[in-house]
C-alpha cells in the first residue's frame, strides 16, 4: 500500500516537472521566433507574390494567419490548440504538422535508435576497458581518441565521412534517407539502411567521447575501491572481479548517463541530417527555424523537449528499479 | 611443537610519491617490521590510529596499490610466500577479515558474496551453519550490505573468511565504531578461530582489548615493531620490556591512565636509529645506531639501553 502511495506520489511530480518543462520550453522557443527578422510572410508567401499583392491582400493573409494578433494572444491560442492534440498546418509544406512531424520522426528514430545504441555499447565498452588497464597503451588510445573526438564538431566529421566513403569511394550515398527517384514502394530496408550508415557513423563517434570518458571515471573509482580490493584478496582474477563486481557497478551510472545523452544525440543530429539532406526532425527544426514556420517548429521542438525529457526520466527509473540502496529504501522516492 | 604458520622478518613498505619539482620521495610507512604467527595462535598488533598498519594486512595478502614497494622476508609455513604462491593462497588459506562494509559490493546480496557466489549444496550448508553460529536470520541472505548494522556487519565479514579453511586469518581493525561489549564478542570470534586451530593476526589500536583475548602482543611504533609481549607480561610492568611499552601500561585505565608527553613521529621526519629516541627517558647516544630486535624472557624487543643494563629497573 505505502509502495502503491509513493509510486503515485512519484508519477505525480515527474507529471508536474513534465508539464512545468514543456510549458517553458514552449514559451521560450515562441517568443525566440517572435523576436526573429524572418517574416512568415515573406519566407512562405515568397518576396515576389508578396510584391504583387495589395496592402488589403496582405492585410487579409495576414488576419487569415493570426500574424497581426499581440504575441500573447497569439500563443495562448496556439497553447489551446496543443493541449487539444490540434498542432496546426505547416507554412512550409502545406499539411498538417502532425503528418509532417510523423514522417520525419520515423526517419530520424531509425537514424537515433541506431546511433545511440552503438555509441552506447562502443562507449562503455571503451569506458571499461580503459578504466580497468588505467595507464596502459589501450587506456591512452582510447583517451586520446576520446579528447580528439570531442573536440571535433559532428558536422565537421560528417563532411569528412562524405569525402571519404561518399564521394571518393563511392561505396555509400551522399544524402537522402532513400534512392533517389525510386518509388516508395520499391524502397527496401537494406536501401534506408545503406543511407543512414554515415548519419550513424557520425553520431556514433562523436556521441562515444562523452560516455567513454565518464564510464572510465567511474571503473577507476571501482578497480580502487575496498570491495575490489577485498574481492582481489579472496583469490578473485581481474576477470572474476570484473564479471561480479566491476560490471554491476558501472552499468548503472553508464546508462544512466547514455539515457541522458539522448539529448546530446538529438542536438548533434541536426547538424549531421543537415550535412547529409536526411529529411529527418533536425532537418525539420532548421527549414522550420530559417522558413519562419512556427507551428511544425514548436511541435519539433515539444517532441524534442519530450524526447529528452522521457531520456532522463528512465535514467531516473533505472535507478529506482535497479539500485538496491533506493528501491528498497522507502523514503527514496 | 606448533607449527609456525606466518613469520615476518625485517618487512618495509614505502610509497613512492611525487613532492614539489616532481622528485620522486620514498615514504617508509612501515620501517622495520617483525612477527611470528602460529597454529592456533592469536597474535595482536597493536599501533595507533594512521600508523599504517593495514599495509601489513595488504603486503601478506599481496594487494598493495601499485605505487608501493614491499621488502624483507615472509614466511608462510616455513617457505617463501611469493607473488605467486600468495595468489594461489589467498582466499583459501590466507584469508582478509576487512574493517568495514565498504569492503562488500555494494550491489551484492550477502549471501552470494559470502559464498563467493558458489552454489552447491555443500557451500549453502556451511554458510547456514555459519549464519546459526554468528546468530545471523537466514533471512540476512538476502541482504544487501547497506541493510546491514554494525554489529551484524562484523559477522558477516567474519564469516567471509570461515566459508573457507583458513590456516591463517589476517584481521584488519575489526572493532572500531563498536561498543565496548560488541567489540569483545567480535574479538572471541577470532579467539574461537584460533582454538580452532588457524593461526590469527589481528591488526589494531586497541591494547586493552587484545590484552583480553589475544595470545601475543607485537607493539608498533612509527613504524617498526619494538616489542613483542606475552598477554601475560602485562600483569606487572616489570616483565615488559621497551620504554614505550611500559608508557602505554600506563596509559591504561587501570593503571592511572597517564599519557606519554608528546607524539608519535611522521615518517618523513624520523631520526635515524630508534623512532622512540625523542622521547624516551632512558635515551643515550646508542640508541641513534639501528637497534637490533632481540629474543628475551620469551618475547622481543628493539631497545638499546634494555641491553646495556639488562637488570637495571627501566
Amino acid at each position: 500500500m505505502r509502495i502503491m502511495k509513493s509510486w503515485g506520489f512519484y508519477a505525480g511530480k515527474q507529471l508536474l516537472r513534465m508539464l512545468l518543462l514543456m510549458g517553458a520550453v514552449s514559451m521560450v522557443t515562441f517568443f525566440l521566433m517572435k523576436a526573429s527578422p524572418v517574416d512568415p510572410l515573406q519566407a512562405n508567401v515568397g518576396q515576389a507574390a508578396l510584391g504583387t499583392m495589395s496592402q488589403e491582400q496582405v492585410e487579409k493573409l495576414r488576419a487569415y494567419w493570426g500574424t497581426d494578433l499581440p504575441p500573447v494572444q497569439q500563443y495562448v491560442s496556439w497553447a489551446k490548440d496543443f493541449v487539444q492534440g490540434e498542432m496546426g498546418t505547416s507554412l512550409l509544406y502545406r499539411r498538417p504538422v502532425e503528418s509532417v512531424i510523423g514522417e520525419k520522426l520515423e526517419n530520424s528514430l531509425f537514424l537515433l535508435f541506431f546511433a545511440w545504441v552503438f555509441s552506447g555499447i562502443l562507449g562503455i565498452t571503451l569506458g571499461v576497458l580503459a578504466g580497468m588497464y588505467r595507464g596502459s597503451i589501450l587506456d591512452k588510445g582510447i583517451k586520446g581518441y576520446c579528447i580528439l573526438i570531442a573536440a571535433t564538431p559532428a558536422f565537421w566529421l560528417a563532411l569528412l565521412l562524405l569525402l571519404f566513403f561518399g564521394v571518393w569511394l563511392k561505396v555509400l550515398p551522399i544524402g537522402f534517407s532513400v534512392p533517389i527517384g525510386m518509388e516508395a514502394a520499391d524502397v527496401t530496408f537494406f536501401d534506408r539502411m545503406r543511407h543512414a550508415i554515415l548519419p550513424i557513423l557520425t553520431l556514433s563517434f562523436t556521441g562515444v567521447s562523452n560516455i567513454t570518458l565518464h564510464t572510465r571515471e567511474k571503473m577507476i573509482d571501482i578497480m580502487e575501491s575496498d570491495y575490489m580490493l577485498f574481492a582481489r584478496a579472496r583469490g578473485e582474477t581481474t576477470w572474476e572481479m570484473f564479471w561480479n563486481h566491476g560490471f554491476r557497478n558501472v552499468l548503472l551510472p553508464a546508462l544512466t548517463l547514455q539515457f541522458a545523452s539522448i539529448s546530446e544525440i538529438f542536438g548533434g543530429s541536426v547538424l549531421v541530417e543537415q550535412v547529409f539532406s536526411y529529411p529527418g526532425m533536425g532537418q525539420a527544426a532548421v527549414a522550420a527555424g530559417l522558413g519562419s514556420d512556427l507551428p511544425l517548429l514548436m511541435a519539433v521542438t515539444m517532441i524534442s523537449a519530450l524526447f529528452v525529457f522521457g531520456g532522463n526520466l528512465t535514467a531516473d527509473l533505472l535507478y529506482h528499479i535497479v539500485d538496491p540502496r533506493i528501491r528498497r529504501s522507502k523514503a527514496a522516492l | 611443537m606448533r607449527e609456525t604458520v606466518l613469520e615476518i622478518a625485517h618487512l618495509q613498505i614505502s610509497f613512492t610519491q611525487y613532492s614539489r619539482g616532481m622528485r620522486r620521495v620514498e615514504l617508509p610507512v612501515i620501517r622495520d617490521l617483525d612477527v611470528e604467527v602460529k597454529e592456533g595462535e592469536m597474535v595482536a598488533v597493536v599501533g595507533s590510529s594512521g600508523s599504517g598498519k593495514s599495509l601489513l594486512a595488504h603486503g601478506v595478502l599481496g594487494i598493495l596499490p601499485y605505487n608501493a614497494s614491499m621488502k624483507g622476508n615472509i614466511l608462510y609455513r616455513g617457505e617463501p610466500l611469493s607473488a605467486e604462491r600468495v595468489q594461489r593462497l589467498r582466499g583459501r588459506e590466507i584469508v582478509l577479515v576487512p574493517q568495514s562494509l565498504s569492503y562488500l559490493d555494494p550491489l551484492r546480496k550477502v549471501g552470494w558474496q559470502i559464498r563467493r557466489g558458489r552454489k552447491e549444496e555443500r557451500v549453502r550448508k556451511k554458510l547456514r551453519e555459519l549464519f546459526r553460529r554468528y546468530h545471523l536470520e537466514e533471512a540476512v541472505e538476502e541482504q544487501y550490505p547497506f541493510e546491514l548494522s554494525g554489529g551484524m556487519s562484523r559477522r558477516i565479514l567474519v564469516s567471509t573468511a570461515m566459508m573457507e579453511e583458513p590456516r591463517l586469518v589476517i584481521a584488519d581493525e575489526p572493532t572500531p565504531g563498536l561498543d565496548l561489549k560488541l567489540a569483545k564478542r567480535v574479538m572471541e570470534h577470532f579467539r574461537e578461530l584460533a582454538d580452532q586451530g588457524a593461526g590469527v593476526l589481528v591488526i589494531t589500536h586497541d591494547l586493552e582489548l587484545a590484552l583480553e583475548t589475544a595470545d601475543k602482543v607485537v607493539i608498533f611504533y612509527a613504524g617498526t615493531t619494538v616489542e613483542e609481549a606475552l598477554c601475560s607480561d602485562f600483569t606487572a610492568e616489570e616483565s615488559l620490556r621497551h620504554p614505550y611499552t611500559k608508557a602505554l601500561w600506563r596509559a591504561l585505565p587501570q593503571h592511572g591512565f597517564q599519557a606519554l608527553e608528546g607524539n608519535q613521529p611522521y615518517v618523513k621526519d624520523l631520526p635515524p636509529g630508534c623512532p622512540f629516541f625523542p622521547r624516551c627517558p632512558l635515551r643515550s647516544e646508542a640508541c641513534r645506531e639501528e637497534v637490533p630486535y632481540r629474543r628475551v624472557r620469551g618475547g622481543r624487543v628493539r631497545c638499546c639501553a634494555f641491553f646495556e643494563s639488562p637488570n637495571k629497573e627501566i
